[in-house]
């Protein structure tokens, strides 16, 4: 992290002379008036001016994108970032290449691991509030796979409607269920639930009655 | 493979410079032995195990692009 510290008249003087030396803009430092300045007796004694410190936060976006090159360098898999994309408290990164069988592994072990391990990486030392949630996917394995459920969904819920009958789903995790729950929310026929206890949670396609 | 083990558990503690990584390489199989400060163990192994475990997944896949079977022992 880069800090300077700057005197000037004023603190915003001060703060001003900082942020031209970081080459910085004002929303990406953190700032601490270390000496308030005072006018002194009559303008001349004890005149001082004011002393702040100012340091350049990193930007975790681009430091994600770096860690996560230099982490699949080392694996010597074949790979390439496609895209990075930055949300309100959520990077996506899409990768694409040759090896990406062996990047998601089975049941997407080893996507699933390496997502675990960028998300710890690059939320050390945040508190709760700067937390950055990294999500991986592979030439969009995630979002098929969405898509995938959704329309098991969907075919479940007709079953439900033609037996009268509840359909309980396989065990998933919670973010898989709670795609099915979001899939079906506005079928006004129907109503899902998950019971059971994780991680054997299943969710269960119900009528409404 | 060594550096790989080596990069992902400097990120993840807090006294990097005591990290340090052995390889013990097989015809077919390597073993890595990684080596933290007393105090950093949890770092790398995690809640049941859960950080040590991801860094397994994340190694066997580098190894099998080599066409090697690998153990990371993280050892005291």
């Amino acid at each position: 992290m880069q800090i300077v510290e700057k005197r000037g008249k004023s603190v915003d003087e001060a703060i001003k002379l900082a942020l031209e030396e970081l080459e910085a803009e004002f929303e990406d430092v953190d700032i601490e008036v270390l000496e308030e300045p005072s006018k002194g007796i009559l303008g001349m004694i004890g005149k001082k001016a004011a002393l702040v410190r100012v340091s350049l936060r990193e930007k975790p976006d681009t430091k994600v994108e770096d860690i996560l090159v230099g982490i699949l360098d080392l694996t010597k898999i074949d790979y390439e970032i496609q895209s990075v994309e930055y949300g309100e408290g959520v990077v996506r990164v899409n990768i694409t290449g040759n090896d990406m069988g062996l990047l998601i592994g089975r049941k997407g072990e080893t996507l699933n691991s390496l997502q675990f391990l960028m998300g710890l990486i690059i939320n050390r030392g945040r508190s709760r509030e700067e937390r950055v949630r990294v999500l991986l996917d592979v030439e969009d394995y995630r979002a098929k796979r969405e898509e995938s459920l959704r329309n098991l969904a969907l075919k479940l819920s007709e079953k439900a409607k033609r037996t009268h009958k509840n359909v309980v789903m396989r065990p998933m995790s919670p973010h898989e269920r709670r795609i099915v729950h979001t899939a079906l929310q506005n079928d006004p026929e129907i109503v899902t639930f998950s019971q059971g206890e994780e991680p054997n949670r299943k969710v269960v396609i119900s009528l409404k009655r | 493979m060594k550096e790989l083990v080596e990069l992902i558990a400097k990120y993840l503690v807090d006294n990097p410079e005591q990290v340090s990584v052995n390889q013990i390489e097989g015809e077919r199989s390597v073993i890595i032995e990684l080596k933290v400060a007393p105090d950093d163990m949890g770092k790398v192994i995690g809640k049941q195990g859960r950080i040590a475990k991801s860094i397994r997944a994340l190694t066997k896949a580098a190894a099998a692009k080599e066409g090697k079977r690998v153990v990371v022992e993280i050892i005291k």
